[in-house]
């Protein structure tokens, strides 16, 4: 499935280095869930590891921070994306570990 | 959801396309299809082939392997919208109701066969845990799933995995049946392009 292995790396390239409105240093600390300050830290924390448990208040304590709508929503694609690429890849390694050894 | 800008900021073509659904499904626009069509460049458009080569791409798995996969991925995140959309979509692909209800609510006890079963449980721990090793791997091996299977079972994994935490941090609101029937329709016809 090499397509999907280049679709998915062109859209990590657009999202972390495309335009935007929030900084790609922004993007890329949200999609590491590493870097970013209170209280949008809180916010990419829980995208990354419970989303479900997200709230109104997570969104409105980035807003009230300065963030515009159209940052917040970069921002949170980049930390959604960000953790399953962590997941897939943690997986792709352990699948080549496994092969290995056989 | 969240972001107003989801639910109303989108350009004059993409409210002329949810007029179009409205009209033709009888249903209110989905919240992912908002999602998508905002800003889609940045996310919509490359995040949408991504899915497409995933759950439509050449694999052997079939339509409704990948659409179970998908919605046993949102019920470990516990992501309503999701796992109701990709059950409708396994159900209406397999046929058969009962089957993905089985699946769903208790793997142990479902007629799976060995190779998707061991493959729902990896890619539930992988979800649940955000890592797996060699062992769990070796197990799904062991179970009968080949090396090839496993990579576009974790394609499918990759997707849901995005979209259910956008689903959530959003917080797309939870239409009734008749509009996941009419989306399941729809990504059975068309495919997620």
């Amino acid at each position: 499935m090499s397509d999907t292995r280049n679709a998915r790396e062109a859209l990590f390239k657009r999202i972390l280095e495309g335009d935007g409105k929030a900084s790609p240093s922004e993007r890329q600390a949200a999609f590491n869930n590493d870097g970013l300050a209170a209280p949008l830290n809180v916010l990419t924390d829980k995208v990354a590891r419970h989303a479900c448990r997200v709230t109104d208040e997570d969104i409105a304590a980035a807003k009230a921070s300065g963030l515009t709508e159209d940052q917040l929503f970069e921002i949170v694609v980049s930390a959604a994306v960000g953790q399953a690429a962590r997941q897939y890849d943690s997986a792709m390694a352990a699948l080549a570990a496994a092969t290995a050894q056989e | 959801m969240r972001l107003r800008i989801l639910d109303n900021g989108h350009s004059f073509g993409a409210k002329m396309l949810f007029a179009f659904i409205r009209t033709v499904s009888r249903q209110p626009v989905l919240d992912v299809v908002k999602l998508v069509s905002y800003r889609a460049d940045f996310y919509g458009k490359p995040m949408s082939k991504v899915t497409q080569e995933a759950m439509r791409g050449p694999s052997s798995w079939s339509v409704a392997d990948r659409e179970l996969m998908a919605a046993f991925v949102a019920k470990t995140n516990q992501c309503e919208f999701c796992i109701k959309a990709h059950s409708a979509v396994a159900q209406r692909a397999y046929g058969d109701g009962r089957a993905v209800g089985a699946a769903m609510s208790d793997l142990d006890t479902s007629d799976l066969a060995q190779p998707l079963r061991a493959t729902l449980l990896m890619l539930g721990k992988l979800t649940r845990e955000h890592t797996v090793n060699a062992d769990d791997m070796r197990a799904v091996l062991a179970a009968g799933a080949s090396r090839q299977q496993i990579e576009d079972a974790l394609a499918v994994c990759f997707s849901f995995n995005v979209i259910g935490r956008l689903a959530d941090a959003f917080a797309f609101s939870v239409p009734g049946p008749e509009a996941f029937e009419a989306g399941a329709k729809y990504l059975l016809a068309r495919g997620y392009r």
